[in-house]
């Protein structure tokens, strides 16, 4: 085989989120990124350009190609999150494509949930604004690692080293306030594709790596928490075969922590103690696993588990709580009942709750806390306690992005009505 | 922190074996469409690689059109003795023997279109609550708005607008009677990935992925498999080329490519060198800019 094609075999998988609106050029920046990655194909351009002709614009538009939806195209915006796939030789990528408009709030939040990395763009005329604030927010809150702040539109203020540095230090202040450890900045043109794949020829006096280069470099591994043990049961496999009568296997994908045959464990509700016997998978066993790994765990001892139970370490165990704290984003037209019961699914586990307190609400715009209004609507995102049936195993969300998130459902509808932050 | 790196493709299949244990843990009766192609012999894999050392925990569903290359026939039934797995098959015949649809007619007639129906009376006569398909978002852009766990309407209707959110790994699949799901477990996955993971796994494709010599007639820039099912144009000529298919679907609409390529890390080179994409060779994505939309509006794979 070719150094070519092994090459493909060994690449990393980053997810980003996109955030922005239509004026900023997010559009046009994820169309030069597909297209100067090369992941457009003739026949995707062809189709854009046909469509481009029917309209009677001018110039093929490339923010075509990320809108999907025949609605989006006639009303030229985007209505929900779309997924977009390139790769370069050293990752594979995953863009989260989610609209800026102030109403898409629940949009930006379900694609930041899975992001490892965030693309915020200001328009270099205008500088870091209200918008600006929102998107930080949003991408702080669901925890995604780090954050590129893309200035772009630098063909618009000649390239001009100051006009950067002004709206690099204004926006440190944001990510001071709003505790964001890694931001990185990129002056960009995304239009003429300047420090997008290519090294710009006009912004001499930045030395930093251009957009892809950060993309491929970041480094991800390390984001995962490796050091808590959580393993929540999926599913519990029993053959009925004679060759494997006696076997009875828990399904799941390791949350966090890595898991070695022979680790004392715990289980989760019951507290019954027992050792990892082996970690199986189809291709045979493995000496750990660790995260995002499906795997499938065998303990000594013949207890009973079962799907929504969690296997953790026996030396650091989630809380066992019933009363919890949360950050919620409202994303149904429906607004939250007071003291309404839903239903909550947390990792594997599902149990009903009820809400029993709003303690307040952000204004994503100015990052205040509103307390005299306890109304949460689409969109709305709040610090809400509320009360679960039966005990539910979690961590600060914080501290670890899958114990320590979760969804609402409405029980009349079934619809997914809430997204969940444990503090 | 090297020792807990995990390349694209294993966390690829971690995600996708999470979502098809996911689909057993919460649906009653649910089904594995397969067509023989090589994203639902994909599929069909990590649903093996799930449940081992059990058996998968599902039945396979195959919407035959009738209109079919016999190499993916017989690759098929020899899949489904080999892993003991049990097949369900629904013809589109049998829906035009019953008055439900209507064949259509003309040299660009198809059976494509007519699947949607079939396979909805299948989902309602054996009462399945979930459709797993092979779709992937890359394929084409209104499925590139899909979610992995897509909910139908009691007609089988997707509405695009209204869709659940999809937050981190916390699938909905709550529903009414008379509802079903359909969810797509390859849906991060790109053509290329199918093609690495098949290459690293050692998957079994059938044949005709592979180059050879075949009768061919060229119509709309693709080229056409002779068969019984194709009505040919008088001005329309039988050539014999080398090639080989891009996909598999229906025999009607699926065009084959000129290739030499007759091993994976050939089909792989090519691949990546490809400037079209592989929906590129299907005759029924070409009828309107939004004929995929349509089509899964109205409960279409």
């Amino acid at each position: 085989m070719s150094d070519k094609t092994s090459g493909y075999l060994d690449m990393e998988l980053l997810r980003f989120t996109t955030a922005g609106s239509v004026d900023d050029g997010k559009s046009t920046l994820i169309g030069r990124l597909l297209y100067d990655s090369k992941a457009i194909f003739e026949d995707q351009m062809e189709a854009i350009e046909i469509s481009s002709q029917k309209r009677g614009d001018e110039e093929v538009d490339l923010a075509l190609l990320t809108d999907g939806l025949r609605a989006e195209r006639e009303q030229g915006i985007t209505i929900d999150v779309a997924y977009r796939y390139f790769a370069t030789p050293k990752r594979k990528f995953i863009i989260a494509d989610t609209p800026g408009h102030i109403q898409y709030t629940r949009n930006m939040v379900t694609g930041a949930s899975t992001a490892n990395a965030a693309l915020i763009l200001v328009d270099s005329r205008n500088g870091v604004i209200e918008q600006t604030l929102r998107h930080s927010y949003i991408a702080n809150l669901l925890q995604i690692p780090h954050i590129i702040v893309c200035i772009n539109k630098m063909d618009l203020v000649d390239y001009s080293e100051e006009v950067y540095n002004k709206i690099k230090e204004d926006y440190k202040r944001v990510a001071e306030k709003l505790n964001i450890e890694d931001v990185r900045f990129i002056p960009i043109s995304a239009k003429f594709g300047d420090n997008v794949v290519d090294a710009s020829e006009y912004m001499d006096w930045y030395q930093g790596s251009t957009l892809l280069n950060l993309l491929e470099t970041i480094e991800i591994v390390d984001d995962r928490n490796h050091q808590d043990a959580r393993f929540p049961v999926q599913y519990v496999i029993r053959p009925q075969s004679d060759k494997y009568h006696d076997y009875r296997g828990y399904a799941g994908r390791v949350a966090s922590g890595v898991f070695r045959p022979g680790d004392k464990v715990k289980v989760l509700p019951s507290g019954l103690e027992s050792t990892v016997k082996s970690i199986d998978t189809f291709d045979g066993e493995l000496d750990m696993a660790f995260p995002p790994q499906s795997v499938t765990i065998n303990l000594t001892d013949d207890i009973d588990v079962s799907r929504g139970d969690m296997i953790v370490s026996i030396e650091n165990s989630p809380k066992v709580e019933q009363e919890i704290d949360a950050m919620i984003c409202w994303m149904n037209e429906r607004a939250m009942m007071p003291r309404g019961k839903y239903t909550i699914k947390h990792t594997s586990n599902e149990a009903r709750c009820m809400v029993r307190d709003v303690k307040f609400k952000v204004n994503v715009n100015t990052l205040e806390e509103v307390t005299d209004d306890k109304l949460v609507g689409l969109n709305d995102i709040a610090c809400i306690t509320f009360k679960s049936a039966k005990p539910l195993f979690v961590d600060p969300y914080k501290e670890n992005r899958i114990t320590g998130s979760f969804i609402m459902i409405d029980e009349g509808t079934n619809e997914t009505v809430a997204a969940g932050m444990i503090l | 922190m090297k020792e807990y790196n995990i390349n694209h493709l294993r966390e690829l299949e971690a995600e996708s074996i999470f979502v098809i244990r996911e689909v057993a843990a919460q649906f009653e009766n649910p089904v594995m469409l397969f067509s023989g192609g090589k994203d639902s012999i994909v599929m069909f894999h990590l649903a093996r690689k799930a449940f081992a050392p059990a058996k998968v925990p599902f039945a396979l569903m195959h919407i035959d059109t009738g209109h079919n290359f016999p190499e993916t026939i017989q690759f098929r039934d020899e899949l489904m003795d080999e892993t003991g797995t049990r097949l369900i098959v629904r013809y589109v015949q049998d829906s035009i023997d019953q008055g439900k649809v209507v064949e259509e007619t003309g040299f660009d007639a198809s059976r494509n279109k007519l699947q949607t129906v079939t396979l909805l009376d299948g989902i309602e006569d054996l009462q399945v609550d979930c459709a797993m398909g092979g779709g992937r978002r890359d394929e084409e852009k209104a499925r590139a708005k899909e979610r992995f766990f897509s909910h139908r309407d009691e007609f089988g209707q997707w509405d695009p607008k209204n869709q659940r959110p999809e937050l981190w790994n916390l699938f909905n699949g709550k529903k009414h009677m008379g509802e079903h799901f359909r969810v797509f477990p390859i849906s991060n996955w790109t053509e290329m990935d199918v093609w690495q993971y098949i290459y690293l796994e050692n998957i079994k494709i059938p044949n005709i992925y592979f180059s050879h010599e075949r009768e061919v007639f060229v119509r709309n820039g693709n080229l056409l498999s002779v068969s019984d099912f194709i009505p040919m144009r008088d001005t329309e000529t039988v050539e014999k080329r080398i090639v080989r298919f891009r996909t598999i679907g229906d025999a009607t609409c699926t065009g084959a490519v000129e290739s030499e390529a007759n091993s994976l890390e050939d089909i792989i080179e090519e691949v990546a060198a490809s400037r079209t994409t592989e929906r590129g060779t299907r005759h029924d994505d070409k009828r309107s800019e939004a004929a995929m939309e349509d089509r899964k509006k109205e409960g279409y794979f």
